[in-house]
Order: C-alpha cells, then sequence, then structure tokens
C-alpha cells in the first residue's frame, strides 16, 4: 500500500527553481532516505509534503487522498482547505531545529496536540504520552522544560510529540544535523527503534551509515532533481553515476 | 504644637480633610480611566495588531493608516477632538468622562498594537510552523502556542506603557474631568499653597509603585522557561 506518491512535483522560489521534476513514492513500512548536497532541494520537498510550503505543479497523493493534482493550466490544484487539514493529520514532521512549544513543559508538548488537535481527552492524552516519552527514554524529564534539555533530549521529545499525533508516515529533517557529534547517536537509536517497529518514515540525513543502515530504499537528489533511487547497496555500493561517487567521497573519512 | 497643628500649618487655610477626600475621589477616577482604557485598548489593540500583520492591503494600511494618526498626534489634541468635534461634524455628543476613555482606548490601542506586532514577529517561524503541521487551526495555534509566548515577551514594554498610562490620565483635566490633577490644580489655584502638588505626586508615585510590583511579579511568574 502506497503511504506518500508525489508526481513531477515542481516549486519555485522567485526565479530560482528548486523542485524540477520530482517523482517519489513512500510504501507503508518503508523507511527512505534523502541524500544529495547543500541546495538540493531535500527540505523544500519534505515543506511541500507537509503542507509548509504549495508546489507551483506536480501531484502529491497521501493515504489514497489527493493533496493535489497536476493542474491543466500549468498550476497544481489544490484540495479544499478543510480536505487539506486532514490529509495533513496522516504525517508528522520531525524538524531540524526541534521547535518544541517552549512554554510547555515536556509531557504537555506531548500531550497538547492530541488534546488540542485530536480532542482526547486528557487521561487518554497523557497516558499516551507517558508510553511514548518512555520509548524515547525520557519517562524521568516528562515535567523538565524544553530549554532545560540537551539537543538530543530536545530532539527526542519532538519525535514522541511528532508520533503522539500516530501520524502514517513520519518525516524527518536533518534530525540530527542541530546536535554536537556525541549527541547524534540518541536519536539514531530512537529513529533505528522506530523503523524495527515498521514504522513509514522518511528520513532528510547527512549521516550516510546511518542510510544505509537503517533505510529500505535511497533516493540521491541534486540541484533539484532525484538522479538515483534505489536500494543502499545500489546507491552507496555499486553506483557509476560519477555525481554520486564524488558526493559520497566526501564523507569517506 | 500636637500633631494635628503641625498638619494644619502645612496646609495653611486648606482643610486637609476635605482636602483628602476631594483628592481620593480624584484619584479614583484617575483609576478608572486607567482601568477603563486598558479594557478596551488591550483587546483592540490585538485586532489591529491582525489587521495591521493581514497579508491583504485593504485591510493592513488602513491599520497602518491609523497607527500613523493616532501615534503621530498628541493624545491631548485627541481628546480634545472627541469631546469637542464629533458633535459639529457627525453629530455625536459624548460626556466628558466617556470622551475621555474612548480617546484614550483608541490612542492607547496603536500603541499596544506595536507592542504585540513586535511580540509576534520575534516568535521563531518554526513555532507557527510546528503547530501547523501538528494540525492545530490557525486559532487554536494562536491562542495556545504564539499567544503565551507573545505574552511573555511584551511584559517588559507594556510595563513601561502601564506607568505611561498612570500619568497620562493627567491629560483628562484638558475637558474638565475632575481626576487627580485637576482636583490638585483647584487647590493650587485657590489656597495659593504648592503642597497639593506633592500631595498628587506621592499618590501617582504609589500607583506607578504598584503597577510596576504587578509586572515584577508577572514576569517572575513566565520566567520558568526562556
Ligand atoms: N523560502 C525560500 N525562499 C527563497 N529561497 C528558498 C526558500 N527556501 C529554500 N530556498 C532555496 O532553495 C534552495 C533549496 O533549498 P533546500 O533548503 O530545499 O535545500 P536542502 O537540500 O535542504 O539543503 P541543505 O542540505 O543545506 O539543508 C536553496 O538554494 C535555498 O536557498
Ligand atoms: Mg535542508
Amino acid at each position: 500500500m502506497k503511504i506518500l506518491e508525489a508526481n513531477h512535483l515542481v516549486k519555485s522560489f522567485g526565479s530560482l527553481e528548486v523542485l524540477k521534476d520530482i517523482s517519489i513514492e513512500v510504501k507503508k513500512g518503508e523507511v527512505l532516505a534523502i541524500i544529495g548536497p547543500s541546495g538540493s532541494g531535500k527540505s523544500t520537498l519534505l515543506r511541500c509534503i507537509t503542507q509548509l510550503e504549495d508546489v507551483d505543479n506536480g501531484e502529491i497523493v497521501i493515504c489514497g487522498e489527493t493533496l493535489c493534482a497536476k493542474g491543466e493550466n500549468g498550476k497544481a490544484q489544490y484540495a479544499s482547505k478543510q480536505q487539506r487539514r486532514k490529509i495533513g493529520l496522516h504525517l508528522g514532521l520531525v524538524f531540524q531545529n526541534f521547535n518544541l512549544f517552549p512554554h510547555l513543559s515536556v509531557i504537555q508538548n506531548v500531550m497538547n496536540p492530541q488534546t488540542e488537535v485530536l480532542k482526547k481527552s486528557k487521561d487518554e492524552a497523557e497516558k499516551h504520552a507517558k508510553e511514548l516519552l518512555a520509548k524515547v527514554g525520557l519517562t524521568e524529564k516528562e515535567n523538565a522544560y524544553p530549554c532545560e534539555l540537551s539537543g538530543g533530549q530536545q530532539q527526542r521529545v519532538s519525535i514522541a510529540r511528532a508520533m503522539a499525533m500516530n501520524p502514517d508516515l513520519l518525516l524527518f529533517d536533518e534530525p540530527t544535523s542541530a546536535l554536537d557529534p556525541e549527541l547524534t547517536g540518541e536519536i539514531l537509536k530512537v529513529i533505528k527503534g522506530l523503523a524495527k517497529l515498521k514504522t513509514t518514515m522518511v528520513i532528510v540525513t547527512h549521516e550516510m551509515s546511518f542510510a544505509k543502515n537503517v533505510a529500505d530504499r535511497v533516493v540521491f537528489m541534486d540541484n533539484g532533481y532525484i538522479i538515483a533511487d534505489g536500494t543502499p547497496s545500489e546507491i552507496f555500493d555499486n553506483t557509476d553515476n560519477t555525481r554520486i561517487r564524488e558526493f559520497l567521497a566526501k564523507f569517506d573519512d | 504644637m500636637d500633631f494635628a497643628s503641625i498638619i494644619q500649618s502645612i496646609f495653611g487655610s486648606i482643610n486637609v480633610e476635605i482636602f483628602f477626600s476631594k483628592m481620593l475621589a480624584g484619584a479614583l477616577t484617575t483609576l478608572e480611566i486607567f482601568f477603563l482604557t486598558l479594557l478596551f485598548s488591550l483587546p483592540l489593540g490585538m485586532l489591529l495588531c491582525l489587521g495591521r500583520m493581514s497579508h491583504l492591503k485593504v485591510v493592513s494600511m488602513p491599520v497602518r493608516l491609523y497607527l500613523l494618526v493616532m501615534r503621530g498626534t498628541p493624545l491631548m489634541l485627541q481628546i480634545l477632538f472627541v469631546f469637542f468635534g464629533l458633535q459639529p461634524l457627525f453629530g455625536i455628543q459624548v460626556d466628558r468622562f466617556s470622551a475621555t476613555i474612548i480617546a484614550f482606548s483608541l490612542n492607547y490601542a496603536a500603541y499596544f498594537c506595536e507592542i504585540y506586532r513586535g511580540g509576534m514577529e520575534s516568535i521563531p517561524k518554526g513555532q507557527f510552523e510546528a503547530a501547523k503541521v501538528l494540525g492545530y487551526s490557525k486559532s487554536t495555534s494562536f491562542f495556545k502556542i504564539i499567544l503565551p509566548q507573545v505574552i511573555k515577551r511584551i511584559i517588559p514594554p507594556m510595563g513601561n506603557e502601564f506607568i505611561t498610562l498612570v500619568k497620562d490620565t493627567s491629560l483628562a483635566k484638558i475637558i474638565a474631568v475632575v481626576e487627580l490633577m485637576k482636583v490638585t490644580e483647584e487647590y493650587v489655584n485657590s489656597a495659593v499653597n504648592v503642597v497639593p502638588f506633592f500631595v498628587a505626586a506621592v499618590f501617582y508615585l504609589v500607583m506607578n509603585g504598584v503597577v510596576s510590583r504587578f509586572f515584577s511579579v508577572v514576569e517572575k511568574k513566565l520566567s520558568y522557561y526562556n
């Protein structure tokens, strides 16, 4: 079953074409890693999928529901506002810089979207939040405020917050880039744990060995195009594409 | 000489008892102006702020013009205009006190609008984005996520504005509203004695002392995060 299907996405900022013709697909339970040089459009792609940006043209279907369709006049036809919000609830996004709500405690950060958006009861939300915080190893920090946590701990809370909404697809935009190297491990471990549980994920990352080990499929983006899409071994070990080889060579040390 | 006669000698021909009861009544009117102005201008300022930040030019341009006029002309002129100008122009007559409240509320809303806007713009974009991706509606995101953070950030400029408002209430004297300053002035004129000035100063200082105290308590309460 397809969770995400995007076809021929095009997106410009002014005269800068950032996504030129992007098509990707994610099946249920699959982990897709997106790699590629800086400025190639990886974040923009995630932002278009999560509706933080609108594409100029192309088709996005999430869990069988059409977010936008390719328009005949060259402009994407978006679904109604209501439908868009409903489709958005299938997705969770983990930001590079966490974006936790600073005025809420750790547990409130995980509970608040459940009570405010999913209209769950407080008890139900709290129970779910405690389970998730246990999963990311932060039970003893549930009453702390984000400013009292390390970057790694904050990122684990933000993963728990995204998971609290029970998304069908969890997207990560460089979840470890804002962290000190010694803290990236704890995040990668959490994501690995999610992969074991067959959580459907799209992960933009510069951690090549992580992509290689955890992803079922790897996509290489360059300059607004997807120039390779395959298994980790196809991309990392057996590629004859010089662009990819040059890129990967930078990480070999 | 006993204590009462010392007091009476300072106040000269002024009857101390009547003087203080009139000053208290005036202070009460001052407080009414203060609280009613806040009651109307704080929410009105928020509405203006949302209008000011709207992407629709037809909404944001009139608000900008409003801010320009309200912040660019003297509050005294605005008070006089509401009291004397509405009748000949629009046939609306308002009493002195209402005119004061209307002018103060419209004027302070403009300042509060800019304070809110500064607060809103200081909230990182990621906060709006995180709320949006989690599925918060615009209004829930505003009231539950953004506004609490804005409030914390605008406490210091709000404190300044409240203190200014306590002092600005004295402008109501220009249309003969009998507030603290008006009472003071009348006494100084009729009794040819400057002591009422000092008494009025103490009244204002006490009020602003309470305002400052209030703000430092709130600031402390909100310091559980940064
Ligand atoms: N809101 C925006 N307005 C204008 N230009 C933008 C905007 N967002 C991104 N861009 C530009 O689009 C291009 C692609 O950016 P994007 O952030 O998607 O790259 P990326 O692949 O995520 O890079 P990185 O690995 O550095 O995160 C960049 O040149 C960037 O400057
Ligand atoms: Mg990026």
